[in-house]
């Protein structure tokens, strides 16, 4: 390794490496803050806004940190209530607008929608740009929300609390939210197009990678349930800023009416955040497993039914306000009906490792991980899709614990199992492997350390959102802030061997896992333009073996670090 | 059941009789979670240790029977088994639903950050709820401010208290002992000190309790001081010569509205005349009512409310115009309330109960 590649993170412009005749990387393309603030290469944009959710990652990880600390013991030793009240606040609103929602649709999908169809970008590259400005002005909106001392109502906004309750600043936090809304949308339509209008010669609906279904099914819930968000928002907006009576009941509104618009949007929005994971999934399983995916066609199905059906089964978020009997039944049994999907993928995920050729590199760790984090928190699913049940452990830690499963211990995990999988495309290096398995694993150990007791605790009684609590449910919080200890550990470590890697990383080859997708099938990184020539497409996605025949042991064990050196 | 599988310490105390329903499918699911899990799980770890990579395992082409077939069984079979946990949920929860008859009335009112409660037997509490084991008690919440929920977790019993509108829900307490009220929707600063405690007593201490709180009117008789002062009997008192609808006799009636609807006259029909009463008038009357919304509190509703329901579906007494009403025209006195309202409380003789009428 030179002296010369070792200082520059963009090593790859060197003229040295231009001599082959090979076109610039895209990371060539400008060094300046300028060409990367006004650029509309979607690759580009993808490293912006994965610069920015990092941030707000961090920034919500902080506040989750103090929470688990003040609920280290039963009294209130380190913060009064209203901050306890902002810190879980600030730690929901971050991390579901402003990290789960974006984090990877916005990143891999950004990067690598236009790769994996054969594309040179996406069909509207400026509304790209736009929509990174948007979600970080609203970001922005967010942060100004905080530094105005704060918002106190949790992520929910419930009425009549946010609008005529709350003294804390929570118009300019809505407003935040409401901006990045349209982000969303406008990332949603580039992606729909970008599906329809730019899939190279050969690429027919039925040869996308599924990761690509995944985005197209997300982006299709971006399209039909963020503006639904984005009116309850303004309606919040209006009532609380000028005194318009909507949902206050002392002036004739309804609260209800606002849980009803607000969970029409945000079941929904449970599934933008898992969908992209099971894209991911997907595409790691097969690459390590060396296999062909068992059902691509269920799986593409079960994408498309999870998309559908999610939007009928806002309800069961309201058992508990007072909802008809009969529309609760209603809710539950399409509850039901839409975890059977999900079930299906994690049997054909599970199936697909069947007669492999299995590596252990650090993505499929991730993703073994993703397989038991999802199962479990799937199933929980369907203990609060149980009237009964959910009526004792509506807004206790029990759903806590079981929506932690599925955004953080099935999504990060998809996350960071594609982040380590399309790292060596995205930066060109390779990161340390061995670091990265050991933040896989502990990140696993951590993970369940810190929610499972949760599980515990709710169905024992301890309610949400509580600052104190009665004690005994205090060994179940200092398991759950324990945990929380090593899960900081471990989702810091990737921060550092990552940006390690960018400086002085071994250069990754092309296709460093000898996967099949197109985005494979470029330099690393890609140029400006994606790709060398023409791009065409002749087989079905995930080709690893010729079908009826085993898969050979092709793939390459990494190079560690050391030997490199 | 549970209690031999499951250490004590693992499970929430259960002291009412949805409990142990709650219990039982709470311990089924699990049995069958547990179950998945392992298989999956185990299957994973299976096949990533037999093909790890390199290993010797056979990889020949995949059997004939895992195909298409194999596909459309286990999503069958998860169809199948997912209705199946519907349907033994969902038949819980129909059964539970409607309260019996006989419960004793809880009005809860919430607020920040505490819980009112007033039994119809007159017994007011604050953060407190008395209750006599084994007897059926039904509560109707509101709430004066923001939402709250109320969470007895030893009972499996959550409804929220939402304002501007009545929730229903009951139980049945099954052991004596006192257990945690809490409330679960999050409700500002002191959300988590916005705590309670019921306690659940043997019939004959539930008695004693209750002779010994101190004298005040029950709902229906406060509701009736307060017809009168706040000026309703003005125009619906019998004999008024204002054209108004008399009101009693109507609780549970089908009245005829103007525009050719009908409504049937319940707690929600009552609360939205006297606080929105222009919505729904009552065929045959003009809409000449002022609205008392921000004049009556959420308590005072109730009160009325629970008056003009103690006044049922009797006949309708006859007076002169301008004759103030000699007595009261609930059934029964305050002072008639306790022993004969605890089922099972043993009573000397047999008063007339107060609260609701049994019938003319």
């Amino acid at each position: 390794m030179s002296p010369h590649i070792a200082q520059s993170p963009t090593a790859l412009a060197d003229p040295d490496e231009l001599a082959l005749g090979l076109p610039e990387s895209y990371l060539a393309a400008g060094h300046t803050l300028g060409s990367w603030l006004t650029t509309t290469d979607h690759k580009r944009i993808a490293i912006l806004y994965g610069l920015s959710i990092t941030l707000f990652f961090f920034l919500g990880g902080a506040a989750a940190t103090a929470v688990r600390l003040e609920l280290f013991t039963p009294e209130a030793d380190f913060v009064g209530s209203d901050t306890y009240n902002k810190l879980f606040t600030l730690h929901g609103v971050i991390m579901v607008w402003f990290f789960l929602i974006p984090s990877i649709p916005t990143t891999f999908g950004n990067f690598l929608l236009p790769l994996m169809i054969g594309a040179r970008d996406l069909a509207f590259p400026k509304l790209n740009l736009v929509s990174w400005y948007l979600n970080l002005g609203g970001g922005l909106l967010a942060a100004v929300a905080v530094l105005a001392g704060g918002i106190d109502t949790g992520w929910t906004f419930y009425v009549p609390y946010a609008t005529v309750f709350s003294d804390t600043a929570v118009s300019v936090a809505v407003l935040g939210v409401f901006v990045a809304g349209f982000s969303t949308i406008a990332t949603g339509v580039n992606f729909i197009a970008t599906v329809h209008l730019l899939r190279a010669p050969g690429m027919t609906w039925f040869r996308l990678p599924l990761f690509v279904w995944a985005m197209y099914t997300t982006s299709l819930i971006f399209v039909l349930a963020t503006p639904v968000l984005a009116l309850t928002l303004l309606l919040v907006l209006a009532e609380r800023a000028f005194g318009l009576p909507i949902f206050d009941p002392a002036r004739g509104g309804d609260p209800i009416l606002f849980q009803h618009l607000f969970w029409f949007y945000s079941h929904p929005a449970v599934y933008i955040m898992i969908l992209p994971a099971m894209g991911v999934i997907s595409e790691v399983i097969t690459c390590f497993s060396r296999r062909v995916v068992f059902g691509y066609t269920f799986m593409v199905y079960a994408l498309v039914a999870i998309a559908v059906i999610g939007f009928f089964t806002w309800g069961h978020h309201m058992f508990t306000s007072g909802m008809s009997p009969y529309a609760a039944l209603l809710f539950s049994f399409l509850s039901f009906i839409v975890a059977v999907p999900s079930a299906i993928k994690v049997f054909n995920w599970t199936a697909t490792l069947y007669r492999g050729q299995i590596g252990f590199e650090s993505p499929m760790l991730y993703a073994l991980g993703f397989l038991g984090l999802f199962t479990v928190g799937g199933l929980t699913g369907l203990f609060l899709a149980s009237i009964p049940i959910d009526v004792h452990v509506q807004d206790t830690y029990f759903v806590v614990a079981h929506f932690h499963y599925i955004m953080v211990g099935a999504s990060v995990s998809a996350y960071f199992a594609g982040l380590h999988l399309w790292w060596p495309k995205i930066t060109g290096r390779m990161y340390p492997e061995t670091w990265a398995k050991f933040a896989a694993i502990l990140m696993f150990f951590g993970f369940n350390l810190t929610f499972f007791p949760q599980f515990i605790a709710g169905y024992l009684g301890m309610p949400r959102r509580y600052h104190v609590y009665p004690p005994e449910f205090q060994v179940w919080n200092v398991l759950s802030s324990s945990g929380a200890a090593v899960l900081a550990v471990a989702y810091l470590m990737p921060l550092g061997y990552l940006t390690w890697s960018v400086f002085f990383g071994a250069r990754a080859r092309n296709d460093p896992w000898n996967a099949t997708g197109l985005e494979w099938r470029t330099t690393s990184p890609p140029p400006r333009d994606n790709f060398l020539g023409r791009v065409a497409v002749l087989g079905p996605p995930y080709d690893y073996h010729p079908a009826g025949s085993p898969p050979t042991q092709d793939q390459p064990h990494l190079p560690t670090q050391e030997s490199q050196a | 059941m549970m209690q031999r599988f499951v250490p004590a310490w693992l499970m929430p105390e259960a002291a009412s009789t949805q409990a142990a329903k709650v219990d039982a499918i709470f311990f089924g699911l699990t049995v069958i979670s547990a179950a998945i899990v392992l298989v999956v799980v185990g299957l994973v770890v299976t096949f990533a240790i037999r093909f790890r990579r390199g290993s010797k395992a056979d990889r020949g082409a995949l059997p004939s029977v895992v195909s298409r077939e194999f596909e459309i069984g286990w999503t069958a079979a998860t169809l199948f088994v997912f209705l199946f946990i519907f349907w033994w949920a969902a038949s819980a929860e129909i059964g539970a639903y409607t309260p019996p008859k006989d419960a004793i009335e809880i009005h809860v009112v919430a607020n920040q950050w505490m819980w009112k409660t007033q039994a119809s037997n007159g017994a007011r509490e604050i953060n407190e709820l008395h209750v006599p084991v084994g007897a059926p008690v039904r509560l109707m919440l509101t709430s004066q401010d923001v939402i709250h929920s109320f969470y007895i977790p030893a009972f499996r019993l959550k409804r929220d208290a939402v304002p501007g509108r009545q929730t229903e829900t009951w139980f049945q307490a099954t052991k004596t002992g006192t257990f945690h009220l809490m409330c679960t929707e999050f409700c500002g600063t002191d959300h988590s000190r916005m705590l309670g405690r019921v306690i659940v007593m043997e019939p004959q201490d539930y008695a004693a309790w209750l002779s010994a709180q101190p004298e005040g009117d029950d709902l229906a008789h406060a509701g009736e001081r307060l017809f009168t002062e706040r000026g309703c009997a003005g125009c619906h008192a019998p004999g008024s010569t204002i054209h108004a609808p008399d009101l009693a006799g109507l609780w549970g009636k089908t009245i005829p509205l103007e525009g050719g609807r009908t409504v049937t006259v319940d707690a929600a029909y009552i609360r939205d005349s006297i606080l929105q009463p222009a919505r729904d008038i009552a065929a045959g009357y003009a809409p000449i009512m002022p609205s008392y919304a921000g004049l009556l509190t959420d308590g005072e509703v109730q009160e009325l409310t629970a008056y003009l329901r103690a006044l049922g579906a009797g006949p309708r007494t006859v007076r002169s115009p301008g004759v103030p009403p000699l007595s009261s025209r609930v059934p029964g006195s305050a002072r008639e309330r306790s022993p004969a309202m605890v089922p099972g409380a043993p009573v000397a003789d047999t008063p007339a109960p107060a609260g609701p009428a049994v019938g003319p």
